[in-house]
C-alpha cells in the first residue's frame, strides 16, 4: 500500500501523507468502519486468546448440566452433552478466523499471480486463463466447494482450501483487469527500457499498484468465506466434532431447538456480526481508496 | 470441467466393513474404478454428451433418473425465491432512492447490510423454530411437488424461499439504489429535470429503463447464488432436491451423482446467462448494434 519508493509524480502526490496519517483520517471520516474494525480486532483477539478467555474446555462434557439455560457458571448455558456454550463460542472464533484467513489466503496465492500474468503477458495465455476463469465463475460457489471437498477429503482445512480454490478466479479477474491497465503506464515502459525482466516488473511495479482493489475484494471475501465455513461445517463437511465451530454449533443446536432454542442464536449472531464487520470495513475501504465511488 | 474426482474409498464403503482385500479389488473392477483417472473421465464425458450420466455407485439408480426427480423441486424453490427477491427488493430500492438520505433510506441500507451477512441456513432454522414449531403457521419440513398440489407446494416452499430470498432482497435493493443514484446524477437526468419534468415520471419512465440492464445482471447473478444457497437450505427443510442429493453423495463419496448434479447446475447457470444476454439487447437496443 505504501509504495513510496516507486515514485512517478502522481504516485508521489497520492502517497504524500504517510500510511499512518491516511489510516487515521480514514478512521475519523468513517466512524462506523472504525467500530467494525474494532469489532474485528476483538474477534481476532478472542480467537487468539480463547484458552485464557473461556476457562472451560470446549469439548469437556458434563452430563449433570445438559441443555441448561444461561447461568453464572455457564454464561450461555450448556449444549446437549453438557459442554459450555460460551466456551465453544469463543473457541469457535478461532476456527472461523482460521477458516476465513485460509480460504482467502489460498485464493490470493492462486488468483493474484494467475491474474497478473494473464493481464500482463496477454495473447493466448490471457485467452486461455480468461476462459478458465469464466468457466469457474459460472459454477455456483458452494456447490463447487462441496464437490472439491469431496475430492480433498472432509475436514475444516480441506473445506477451506476448496473455498479458496473457488474464490481464486474472482481475485484473478480483478488482478488481470488491473494488470491490463498498469502495463500501459509510463513507469512500466521505463522499467522495460532499462532491461528489467517481466517477473521483476510484475512484482516490483505492477503488483504494488494493483493491490488496492484486490485488498478491498479480499476483505469482502473474508465475509463470504466465513459464511461458507459456517455452511460447510453445518453440512458436516467442515469442522469435525468434538472441535467447535460456529456452523457445526448451529447444526448441533438445531437438533434440540425445541428444548433449548437459545443455543441456536448465539453462534448465528456471532457469524452475522463478524460477516457484517468484514463487509463494512471492505465497503469503507473501497470508498476511501477509490475516488470514483465517493460520490454515491 | 476439470473436476475429475479421485475414486477415494467408495469401493471400501460398498464392500462393507469386514470385506477382504480381494472383494474390494473385485468391486473396483466391476465399477471401473481401477482404471486410470483420465480414462474414467473420458468414459464419463463421452457418455455424458449422449445423455448418460452413468449410475449411482450406491443405489445403482441412473443419475439422470435421480436428477429428473430432484431437480424440478430445487428449480421451483429457486424460482420462488428469486420472484420474492425481485418483488420485495425492487420496491425497497425505490423507496430508498425516493427518500434518499432519509430514515427509510437508512433503514433499507442497514437491513440490506444485515441481509447479506446473514447465514441463510441459520435464518431458515429460526423460521422453522419460530414459525413452524412454536406457532405451526407453516409446515416445518418436507416438500410437495407443484404438479400434485400447487397450493400445498407453495405453502411448503414459502419458508425455504423466504430464507433464500433474504440475501437476494438485500442484493436487489442495494444494487438498484446504487445504480439509480448514478443514473439520476447524470447529465441527461439534469436536463429532464431542467425542462420541468416532475420527479415521479423521471424515475419511472427514464430511471427504471436505464437501470433495467443493471437489474437484469443482478438477477442473473442471483440465480447462481440462490442455486448455491439452496444446497444448504434444503438440508434444513429436508427437501428432496439437488442440495440434499449433492451433500449426501459427497458424504458417501458417490461421485457419479456429484458429477451429474454439478453438471446440471452449471448447465442451468449457463442457460440463464444465455437468456440474460439475449434480454440485454431487447432492453437496450444499443447493445445489439455493437
Amino acid at each position: 500500500m505504501t509504495d513510496t519508493t516507486s515514485t512517478p509524480l502522481q504516485q508521489a502526490q497520492i502517497d504524500r501523507d504517510s500510511f499512518v496519517v491516511r489510516f487515521k483520517h480514514w478512521l475519523i471520516d468513517d466512524p462506523v468502519a472504525a467500530a467494525a474494525l474494532a469489532t474485528l480486532i476483538v474477534i481476532v483477539g478472542c480467537a487468539i486468546f480463547a484458552p485464557w478467555i473461556a476457562r472451560d474446555h470446549p469439548a469437556l462434557q458434563d452430563y449433570n448440566v445438559m441443555l441448561e439455560g444461561p447461568s453464572m457458571a455457564h454464561l450461555l448455558g450448556t449444549d446437549d452433552l453438557g459442554r459450555d456454550v460460551f466456551s465453544r463460542l469463543i473457541h469457535g472464533a478461532s476456527a472461523s478466523v482460521y477458516a476465513a484467513c485460509l480460504a482467502v489466503g489460498v485464493a490470493t496465492i492462486l488468483g493474484i499471480p494467475i491474474g497478473l500474468i494473464a493481464g500482463y503477458v496477454g495473447g493466448w495465455a490471457d485467452e486461455v486463463i480468461s476462459r478458465v476463469i469464466d468457466t469457474f465463475l459460472s459454477f455456483p460457489a458452494i456447490v463447487l466447494a462441496i464437490a472439491v471437498t469431496g475430492v480433498l477429503g472432509i475436514g475444516l482445512t480441506n473445506a477451506m482450501i476448496s473455498v479458496g480454490i473457488v474464490f481464486a478466479p474472482q481475485l484473478a479477474r480483478l488482478a488481470r483487469a488491473r494488470a491490463l491497465v498498469l502495463k500501459q503506464e509510463l513507469y512500466v515502459d521505463a522499467a522495460r527500457c532499462f532491461g528489467a525482466s517481466s517477473s521483476w516488473i510484475l512484482v516490483r511495479h505492477v503488483l504494488p499498484n494493483a493491490i488496492q482493489p484486490v485488498l478491498v475484494q479480499m476483505t469482502l471475501l473474508m465475509a463470504v468465506a466465513l459464511l461458507a465455513e459456517a455452511s460447510l461445517s453445518f453440512l458436516g463437511l467442515g469442522m469435525q466434532p468434538p472441535d467447535p465451530s460456529w456452523g457445526s454449533m448451529i447444526a448441533r443446536a438445531y437438533l434440540y431447538a425445541q428444548i433449548a432454542p437459545a443455543q441456536m442464536y448465539a453462534p448465528g449472531i456471532a457469524i452475522l456480526i463478524t460477516a457484517l464487520a468484514f463487509n463494512t470495513v471492505g465497503e469503507s475501504l473501497r470508498e476511501a481508496l477509490d475516488p470514483t465511488s465517493r460520490r454515491s | 470441467m476439470l473436476l475429475k474426482l479421485l475414486p477415494g474409498d467408495v469401493a471400501i464403503t460398498l464392500a462393507g466393513e469386514n470385506a477382504t482385500t480381494e472383494r474390494i479389488e473385485e468391486i473396483r473392477r466391476i465399477y471401473g474404478l481401477d482404471r486410470p483417472l483420465l480414462v474414467q473421465y473420458g468414459h464419463w464425458a463421452f457418455n455424458a454428451v449422449q445423455g448418460d450420466l452413468s449410475n449411482s455407485l450406491l443405489s445403482g439408480e441412473a443419475v439422470t433418473t435421480t436428477l429428473a426427480r430432484v431437480f424440478p423441486n430445487t428449480l421451483f424453490i429457486v424460482c420462488y425465491a428469486i420472484l420474492l427477491s425481485v418483488a420485495i427488493g425492487v420496491p425497497l430500492g425505490l423507496l430508498a432512492i425516493v427518500r434518499a438520505g432519509g430514515l427509510a433510506d437508512r433503514l433499507v441500507m442497514l437491513g440490506s447490510s444485515i441481509g447479506v451477512a446473514l447465514p441463510n441456513f441459520w435464518i431458515a432454522m429460526i423460521f422453522v423454530v419460530v414459525l413452524a414449531l412454536n406457532r405451526q403457521w407453516f409446515p416445518a419440513t418436507g416438500f410437495v411437488s407443484p404438479w400434485q398440489d400447487l397450493s400445498a407446494a407453495i405453502w411448503h416452499a414459502t419458508l425455504p424461499a423466504v430464507a433464500l430470498a433474504a440475501s437476494g432482497i438485500s442484493e436487489v435493493a442495494r444494487q438498484l439504489r446504487s445504480s439509480l443514484v448514478e443514473v439520476l446524477n447524470s447529465q441527461h437526468f439534469r436536463t429532464l429535470h431542467a425542462k420541468g419534468l416532475p420527479f415521479g415520471p423521471i424515475l419511472w419512465k427514464h430511471g427504471l429503463r436505464n437501470v433495467s440492464v443493471n437489474l437484469l445482471t443482478v438477477i442473473s447473478l442471483l440465480v447462481n447464488r440462490t442455486l448455491a444457497a439452496t444446497v444448504v437450505v434444503e438440508v434444513v427443510f429436508a427437501i428432496p432436491g439437488m442440495g440434499n442429493t449433492i451433500v449426501n453423495a459427497t458424504l458417501q463419496r458417490d461421485f457419479p451423482v456429484v458429477q451429474g448434479a454439478v453438471l446440471a447446475m452449471v448447465l442451468t447457470v449457463i442457460t440463464v446467462n444465455l437468456i440474460t444476454d439475449m434480454l440485454y439487447s431487447i432492453l437496450d437496443p444499443r447493445i445489439s448494434q455493437r
